[in-house]
């Protein structure tokens, strides 16, 4: 197999990234989004076509998956053995991740064709699309991990730019700023993990640096496991200083600030980025490096599984009760991308303790289709409402039939009801929480039932709660007449919606095990279904407690709400973390480091400078006589300076 | 011609120069201050000829460099009177103290 052939997969975009920021909007002002979805199309395709190559063809040896390096270019070198490469790595979780991307990216591409229709920057729209797919495909192809920082940094900033696309909406440019800032703030961590990393490990390559901290007694391992920093050792530093990185990109708590406010972008792109492909890359890095984590530093694990799970709790209970259906959909994905971290923490590297790692995986798959419909049928909701506020929706499932019945796949879907995929990925990871600590198996549990209820919450809220009275009707129907192609939207946002409730049934029937394991050998996995009750039970009955509360309009919802009094506060106000954190930026570090930095720079840098200047400018007043104009008297200092010179040159001298 | 000494001439070639330079800087004619430096010029030129006669009989070096100054004088005469003639073109004046424009 051609190796080049792979590199089109992300260059492809690339290409028309580059194609359509120059000329797009002035001569692709139209065509630009079937040009971008062509090339999607493409890349899509040719990534299927290599996982499929990799998964049954070469990539099995002695039953093991095996990592391959297709292709290789030493851009950077500082010495012979320290070098920044740029490749494609082929293993099981960068091939899942590829189809992944580039799918839910064709998906999203072809439903933009509808929605973001009319646009005045449609063209712009597209080729961030393009700049993002192509980031992203950068990103989980890296086979060195300073090129996924580099990749990482791109879809920080392609997020930046789509967040902030509606660039004259005052919230939107805020939510850019804030989404980058936090992020870029977790990627400092990240920067010092990889330093660290690639010094102690004398390498930054992610197979050599895998190997290396993962045999008991190499150099590398004893160096940066006996080197310490404030007690603790540099190897906890680094993956603690990585996992950060992770957590900004992946939002997980408190570093999850970010990502309900990016719902200011276009819809589509909130599928594409902030639920299915880049929030997601914080459990990629952290699969990356697992075997480190897992056999090196255990403790770190540990930690990760905790801040997973405590996000995944609070997310789902923040999800209870927002009211936009878009930042609904934010937590949910902030409290599942919990679930798939908390999953690898449990996990064990290697055999039949390695379930929550394909469980996590696993999860990380169904979660992008099941995740990223709703988001789309979300935006078709958003599309035709044009608001992002439940009370101004209901009684839409005779309005939208389709949207209606493929966002109910996705709500049965993520609640985790057999035979949708969320059962089948849940259920792996229960079973490993299960196995792996008693409380967090509580907390997902928790999480699993909250999760049914503020979906189906959702649900109830848009498609059943009005009556759809005549009055009603009337509205919608002059909405209608106003906006006539609005209705239900086009097909190119039904299509997608289509395919992906199509694959948010099938994509748990996928024998995951057998292709997607911590070591690489395949993994023989059982459905107990008595195991299966618990959750099953407990997504059922928050999904009968959301129907007895929002099926109908009525004050049921908010005397519970009543009922729960301040913590049902605390939940709609995100448990105060946003104010938590302006009080520590506005208040502490303002007042404490900034003000005193600014009067520093101020009164002494900038006074230093001044002092200098004026005294310069003082003393040239008082000397400029001396250039009168004369030259006769230039000729005498001239001379007399000569005189002086042969003087002192004679008294010494003679 | 022997009889005269060295010093001598040494006298001449340094009294000339000090008239030089004192025409040069009490002149106000910038005409007058050109001449000023011609002597100047040639006070160094008695010298180079004058050493090259007492201490170095056999050689032509100080000749050479004295016919070298006389031609460098004449390009630099030309140059100078290029330059009165057109300060006097826009000053109506080749006073040296009326062109001081370029002062601070």
């Amino acid at each position: 197999m051609n190796n080049f052939i792979i590199a089109l997969i992300p260059l492809l975009p690339l290409a028309t990234f580059i194609l359509l920021g120059l000329f797009g909007r002035k001569y692709f002002k139209t065509s630009s989004g079937i040009i971008g979805t062509a090339s999607l199309l493409a890349s899509t395709a040719i990534s299927i076509y290599t996982a499929y190559k990799y998964f049954f063809v070469y990539g099995k040896v002695n039953g093991v998956y095996q990592p391959i390096t297709a292709l290789k270019y030493t851009w950077h070198e500082f010495s012979p053995n320290l070098s920044i490469d740029m490749g494609i790595l082929l293993d099981p979780i960068s091939m899942m991740m590829i189809v992944l991307v580039t799918f839910i990216s064709l998906m999203v591409h072809i439903f933009s064709l509808g929605y973001m229709k009319g646009e005045d920057r449609f063209a712009t729209y597209f080729a961030f699309l393009s700049l993002f797919s192509f980031s992203m495909l950068g990103l989980v192809l890296s086979t060195n991990i300073f090129q996924i920082y580099i990749f990482w940094e791109l879809v920080g900033a392609s997020s930046f730019l789509l967040i902030g696309f509606y660039f004259y909406k005052p919230s939107a440019v805020a939510a850019s700023k804030k989404a980058f800032i936090v992020t870029r703030f977790a990627d400092l961590g990240f920067l010092i993990g990889i330093l660290i990393l690639g010094f102690q490990a004398q390498t930054l390559d992610f197979g050599v640096l895998i190997q290396r901290l993962t045999t008991a007694g190499s150099p590398q391992l004893i160096g940066i496991t006996t080197t310490s920093f404030l007690g603790i050792s540099l190897l906890t530093w680094a993956l603690s200083l990585v996992f950060i990185g992770g957590a900004g990109k992946s939002a997980m708590f408190p570093l999850h600030i970010w990502l309900p406010d990016a719902m200011e972008g276009p819809t589509p792109v909130s599928a594409l980025i902030h639920a299915a492909t880049m929030v997601v890359a914080g459990v990629y890095l952290a699969a990356r490096l697992f075997p480190v984590y897992a056999i090196s530093a255990p403790g770190v694990l540990e930690g990760i599984m905790y801040i997973g799970a405590i996000t995944a709790v609070i997310a789902a209970i923040i999800a209870c009760t927002q009211t936009d259906i878009k930042r609904v959909l934010a937590y949910s994905t902030m409290s599942q991308i919990g679930y798939m971290m908390f999953a690898l923490g449990v996990s064990k590297y290697g055999g039949e303790d390695g379930l929550g790692y394909m469980g996590s995986m696993f999860h990380l798959f169904t979660h992008a289709f099941f995740k990223s419909l709703l988001f789309l049928g979300a935006g078709a909701v958003i599309h035709m409402i044009h608001s992002n506020e439940m009370k101004d929706m209901g009684g839409l499932r005779k309005t939208m039939p389709i949207t209606h019945i493929t966002f109910l796949i996705a709500c049965l879907a993520i609640a985790g009801i057999p035979p949708f995929a969320g059962f089948f990925s849940k259920e792996e990871i229960l079973l490993a929480a299960f196995h792996g600590n008693k409380f967090i198996y509580g907390l997902a549990l928790l999480t699993a039932g909250l999760t049914a209820f503020y979906m189906f919450r959702l649900y109830f809220s848009i498609f059943w709660s009005k009556q759809a009275t005549a009055e009603d009707n009337l509205n919608v129907e002059g909405f209608a007449s106003e906006h006539k192609p609005h209705s239900e939207g086009t097909w190119s946002m039904k299509i997608p919606l289509i395919i992906l409730a199509v694959c948010s049934l099938f994509a748990g029937l996928v024998p995951f095990a057998n292709y997607i394991t911590s070591d690489g050998a395949s993994l023989a996995t059982h459905m107990d279904l008595t195991f299966s009750i618990a959750p099953v039970v407990l997504a059922l009955a928050g999904i009968l407690l959301a129907a007895y509360l929002y099926k109908n309009e009525s004050d049921k919802s908010t005397r519970v709400a009543a009922l729960m009094g301040s913590f049902y506060k605390a939940a709609y106000r995100k448990f105060y973390v946003d104010e938590v954190y302006l009080f520590i930026t506005k208040k502490v570090i303002f007042n404490l480091i900034g003000r005193p930095a600014a009067w520093i720079d101020k009164n002494i840098v900038d006074g230093s400078v001044n002092l200098l200047a004026t005294t310069t400018g003082q003393i040239s007043a008082r000397i400029k006589g001396i250039q009168s104009g004369q030259v006769q008297s230039y000729a005498i200092y001239f001379f007399g300076g000569i005189i002086g010179m042969a003087a002192l040159f004679i008294y010494l001298w003679m | 011609m022997s009889s005269i000494p060295l010093t001598h001439i040494l006298f001449l070639s340094t009294a000339l120069f000090f008239i030089g330079m004192y025409g040069l800087f009490t002149r106000r004619n910038l005409i007058s201050m050109l001449m000023s430096i011609e002597l100047i010029l040639n006070s160094v030129n008695i010298n180079f000829v004058a050493f090259n006669k007492y201490l170095y009989a056999d050689k032509l070096d100080g000749i050479f460099f004295a016919i070298f100054i006389i031609a460098i004088a004449a390009a630099e005469a030309a140059v100078a009177i290029a330059i009165i003639i057109n300060l006097y073109r826009s000053h109506r004046s080749i006073d040296v103290e009326d062109a001081t424009e370029m002062r601070y």
